[in-house]
C-alpha cells in the first residue's frame, strides 16, 4: 500500500520526473506517427500495385506467347474455377511510342505495350480508377471544375468521347483543305490560314502525322494527283474516313506524354499534355516468329492512364488486344475464311480470386496444370517482391532506429532515478526502520518506473494519434510557416499524406516504451533496496 | 586473570537469565570499516531491560550508544554477541522475520523525526500499518485504522494537524507525529534516539512527559539514548557507555 502511495506522490511531486515522461512521450509519439505514415504509404502503394497487376498472373515465358486464349481460360476454369472471380487474357510486349510535338519534332519513348480487353481487365483489377475520363477535374482546393466524362458504372471500352471525336473531325477537315490547296496551286493558300489553330494545350495536330507514311489509314499523298482525282468516294465520305478513329486504340500512361512546367503567371507547377485523347500516335513493336521483325501501327489515343505509380505511368501503353495480336501476327486461322477456326496467342492471363487467401492453393493447381518450362505463375506480391521487401526492410530499420530514441529516454530515466534514490536515501532508511522489506523498497521504484512509462506512453499515444489525425493540417501549417512545400504532391503522387494506424503497432510501441521504463528503473531500484538502513538514516 | 570488564559482563549475563528480561543485548561487539581500518564501536556490551522498564543510555558522541540502539532494534546486526527478545535470539533471524519484528515489536523515534516529506501527518502515522497490511487488507480496514491513527494523534495533541505536511509543523509537533507513528503499530518496546536532542528544553520536557506517561499508563518498555544527563535522570535507570564499553551506573532517582 505504502509503495503505491509513495510512488504516486513521487510521480506528482518530482518535477524532474516530468523530463523522463516527456522523453518517453516524444519517443512514443514519433514512432506512432512515422509508422502510421509509412504504413499509409505502403498500403496505398500496395493497393495500386495490386490493382494494376491482378491477384495472380499466369505468364508464358516467351514474349511470343502461347496459342489459344480460349483454351487457356477454359483450362484455368477447369483447374481452379471455384476460386476465380474474373480473368483477363493479355499480351505483353516491349515497344516504342512516338508522337510529334510542337515544332514538329518526334518524341520516341520505350514502352511496355499491354494488349487488353478493357471489359475483362476492369473486372480483374483497377482500370477505370486510373483513366482520366472517369475522373472529375479538380482545382487546388478540391472543387470540381469539370465533372467526369464517364460515370464509374460505365464499362471501359475503346470508343472515343463525342467532343474528342468532333475535334478530330475539325482537324481532318482542315487537313483536307490544306491538302487540296497544295494540289490546286498557291493561289488558294492565301484564302485561309494553312496552320490549324491548336485547339488543345500545346499539342500540334497530326497534319504532319497524316503525311507520315507509317500511318496508312490517314495517308493522303498530296502530290499524287491521280489518287485525289480518281477517288471514287465523295469528299464527305473521304472526310469521314479521315476523321474516324484508327483501328488501334490506346490508353497512354500520363508520364509518357506530359511534362511539368511552371506557370509564369501563378508560379504554380502544372502538367502540360503533349498528346490528348483523340490524337494519333505511332507504335512500333516486334512480330512473333523467327526472326522477329519490326511492326508498326498508328493508334488513336482514347484515354490517358494515371495510376500514381511513376513506374507504370511512364512505361505502360494499353492497346486493344485484338489489334496487338493482329500486328504481331498472333492470330491464326486454320481455314482462312472461317473465323470459327481462329486461334489467338496470348502471353499472360490475369486472374482475380474470390478470396485472396486461396492464392496458394490456386497457384499450386495452376503450376500443376501448366508446365513450368513454358509458364510461370505468380501472385502480384511475388512479382513485386523486391520492391515490397525493400519497403518492409526500410520500415523495419526505421523502427529499430526510432526505438533507440525511446532507449535513450530509458537512459534518461536511469540517471534521473539514481538521483531520486540518492535524494530519498533517508526516507528509504525510515521505511526500513518501520519494517519495510527490501523487496518493498524495490517495488516502490519499479512501480515508479512503470508509472512513468505508463503516463509517458499514454500521453505519447494520444499525441501521436492526434498528430496522425491532423497530419494534413499540420503539413499545411508548416508549409505556411516555412513557405516551402513540405509534402510535394508531384514527388509522392498523393494529394494528401496517406496514413494508416494499425492498433497492434500502437499497442506494441506503448508496451515497448513501458518495458524500457521499467528496465531502466531496475538498477536504481536495486540500489535503493540494497541500502543499509543505518547508513541511510545517518545520510545527510 | 580476568579483567573487571569481563567480570561485569558475566554478571550481566547472569541477569539476562532472569525471567523478567524483556529485551537484552549479550556481549555484543560491533565495528565499522573505514577504508582498511576497522574502527571498533562496541567492545562487548551487555544490557538487559525488564518488561515495562524505562531506561536511558548516556554517553558522549561516538561512545556507541546509537549503534547499540540500532542493534537492539535490528537495524543492524552485531559482529559478535546476541540480541534476545525475552529468551529468544532475534539478531540471526532471516531478513523477512527481522522486518516483521521491526514493524510489530519495536517503535522508533529519531532525533530528526524522520517523517516522510511527501505524506501528510495522518499518512505518516499510518505508514507502519500500510507496511504491515497488504493493499487489500488495508483497504478493508482503512476506516478503523484511520480512526485509531486519529485517536493517537489526539492523544499526542496533534488532532488539528491531520492533513498538514511535516514541513508545515514545528519541531515539537513533528516529534509528536513521530511518536504517534511509533505507537500506531502497538509496539512492545519503544526505541528513542535523542528524542529531545533537537528541541528546546520546554518542548523537550513535554516530549519527556509524554514518554513517561506512555511508560506508566501503557506499560511500554522504553530505551532512550541521550547525551543529556538531566533528561537521562527522568528514566528509571540510566546506563553509561564510554568507548564502546558499559560503565558502572546506579539506579536513577
Amino acid at each position: 500500500m505504502y509503495k503505491f502511495l509513495l510512488c504516486s506522490r513521487y510521480l506528482r511531486t518530482r518535477y524532474i520526473a516530468l523530463a523522463s515522461i516527456i522523453s518517453v512521450m516524444l519517443g512514443v509519439a514519433t514512432m506512432i506517427v512515422v509508422n502510421s505514415v509509412m504504413s499509409g504509404f505502403s498500403t496505398q502503394m500496395r493497393e495500386r500495385l495490386h490493382g494494376i497487376l491482378a491477384d495472380i498472373v499466369l505468364e508464358a515465358k516467351s514474349l511470343d506467347g502461347v496459342p489459344d486464349a480460349n483454351w487457356h481460360l477454359a483450362r484455368i476454369r477447369e483447374v481452379a474455377g471455384e476460386h476465380i472471380a474474373a480473368m483477363s487474357p493479355t499480351v505483353e510486349v516491349y515497344g516504342m511510342l512516338s508522337f510529334q510535338y510542337a515544332g514538329g519534332e518526334y518524341i520516341t519513348r520505350p514502352v511496355t505495350l499491354i494488349g487488353i480487353e478493357p471489359e475483362s481487365k476492369a473486372q480483374v483489377g483497377t482500370l477505370k480508377e486510373h483513366l482520366t475520363n472517369y475522373q472529375a477535374t479538380l482545382d487546388d482546393d478540391g472543387n470540381v471544375v469539370e465533372p467526369a466524362k464517364r460515370s464509374m458504372d460505365q464499362v471501359p471500352d475503346w470508343v472515343l468521347n463525342k467532343d474528342e471525336q468532333s475535334a478530330r473531325l475539325i482537324r481532318a477537315r482542315q487537313r483536307q483543305l490544306f491538302g487540296r490547296s497544295l494540289i490546286q496551286g498557291p493561289r488558294a493558300v492565301e484564302s485561309y490560314d494553312p496552320m490549324p489553330t491548336p485547339d488543345e494545350g500545346g499539342a500540334i495536330p497530326e497534319s504532319e502525322a497524316a503525311a507520315d507514311p507509317t500511318s496508312p489509314a490517314t495517308f493522303v499523298n498530296p502530290f499524287d494527283d491521280d489518287a485525289a482525282r480518281t477517288s471514287s468516294k465523295s469528299e464527305d465520305e473521304q472526310l469521314a474516313d479521315m476523321a474516324a478513329p484508327l483501328a488501334a486504340r490506346v490508353y497512354v500512361g500520363i508520364g509518357l506524354v506530359s511534362y511539368p512546367y511552371q506557370n509564369r503567371r501563378t508560379g504554380k507547377v502544372e502538367t502540360a499534355m503533349m498528346v490528348q485523347p483523340g490524337y494519333d500516335v505511332q507504335l512500333s513493336t516486334v512480330t512473333k516468329g523467327r526472326p522477329p521483325s519490326p511492326a508498326h501501327v498508328s493508334a488513336t489515343v482514347v484515354d490517358i492512364f494515371k495510376s500514381g505509380m511513376s513506374e507504370y505511368d511512364s512505361n505502360l501503353v494499353f492497346i486493344n488486344l485484338e489489334e496487338l495480336q493482329r500486328i504481331r501476327g498472333m492470330i491464326f486461322r486454320e481455314v482462312p475464311d472461317d473465323p470459327g477456326t481462329e486461334v489467338r496467342d496470348i502471353t499472360a492471363v490475369h486472374i482475380r480470386l474470390k478470396d485472396y487467401a486461396d492464392a496458394a492453393t490456386v497457384i499450386e493447381r495452376l503450376r500443376e496444370a501448366f508446365p513450368p518450362n513454358l509458364y510461370s505463375v505468380h501472385t502480384w506480391e511475388e512479382k513485386q517482391g523486391p520492391l515490397l521487401e525493400a519497403v518492409r526492410v526500410e520500415s523495419a530499420i526505421l523502427n529499430v532506429l526510432l526505438f533507440l530514441i525511446i532507449a535513450v529516454a530509458g537512459f534518461g530515466i536511469l540517471a534521473i532515478f539514481f538521483m531520486i534514490v540518492v535524494e530519498k536515501t533517508r526516507d528509504i532508511g525510515i521505511l526500513k526502520a518501520l519494517g519495510a522489506s527490501s523487496n518493498g523498497v524495490l517495488t516502490i521504484f519499479l512501480s515508479y518506473g512503470l508509472g512513468l512509462g505508463f503516463v509517458g506512453s499514454g500521453i505519447g499515444v494520444l499525441l501521436g494519434l492526434v498528430f496522425v489525425w491532423q497530419i494534413n493540417r499540420i503539413e499545411k501549417f508548416l508549409t505556411w510557416i516555412t513557405g516551402q512545400k513540405v509534402f510535394d504532391e508531384r514527388i509522392y503522387y498523393f494529394k494528401e499524406i496517406p496514413t494508416d494506424i494499425q492498433p497492434l503497432m500502437v499497442v506494441w510501441v506503448a508496451c515497448g516504451a513501458i518495458a524500457i521504463a521499467v528496465l531502466a528503473s531496475i538498477l536504481p531500484a536495486r540500489r535503493a533496496a540494497a541500502l543499509h538502513p543505518v547508513r541511510a538514516l545517518r545520510y545527510e | 586473570m580476568e579483567t573487571p570488564n569481563r567480570q561485569s559482563a558475566i554478571g550481566v549475563r547472569q541477569s539476562v537469565a532472569l525471567p523478567d528480561a524483556h529485551i537484552s543485548a549479550v556481549a555484543v561487539e560491533k565495528s565499522y570499516r573505514k577504508g582498511d581500518h576497522k574502527i571498533p564501536v562496541l567492545r562487548g556490551v551487555d544490557l538487559a531491560v525488564r518488561q515495562g522498564e524505562f531506561i536511558s543510555i548516556v554517553g558522549q558522541s561516538g561512545s556507541g550508544k546509537s549503534t547499540l540502539l540500532h542493534l537492539i532494534g535490528l537495524l543492524d546486526g552485531p559482529d559478535v554477541g546476541e540480541i534476545r527478545l525475552e529468551s529468544d535470539r532475534i539478531d540471526d533471524l532471516p531478513a523477512r522475520s527481522r522486518d516483521e519484528l521491526r514493524n510489530r515489536v519495536f517503535g522508533f523515534i529519531f532525533q530528526f523525526y524522520h517523517l516522510l516529506p511527501e505524506l501528510s501527518v495522518l499518512e505518516n502515522v499510518l505508514t507502519p500499518l500500510m507496511i504491515r497490511y497488504s493493499m487489500f487488507d488495508f483497504w478493508k480496514r482503512r476506516r478503523q485504522l484511520r480512526e485509531s491513527a486519529r485517536e493517537l494523534l489526539d492523544k499526542v495533541g496533534l488532532g488539528h494537524r491531520l492533513t498538514h505536511k511535516p514541513s508545515e509543523l514545528s519541531g515539537g509537533e513533528m516529534q509528536r507525529a513521530a511518536i504517534a507513528r511509533a505507537l500506531i503499530a502497538k509496539p512492545e518496546i519503544l526505541l528513542a534516539d535523542e528524542p529531545t536532542g533537537n528541541l528546546d528544553s520546554g518542548t523537550g520536557g513535554e516530549i519527556m512527559d509524554l514518554l513517561r506517561t506512555l511508560n506508566q499508563q501503557d506499560g511500554l518498555t522504553i530505551i532512550m539514548v541521550t547525551h543529556d544527563e538531566l533528561i537521562a535522570q527522568q528514566a528509571h535507570r540510566s546506563v553509561r557507555l564510554a568507548e564502546g564499553r558499559m560503565a558502572a551506573r546506579g539506579e536513577a532517582a
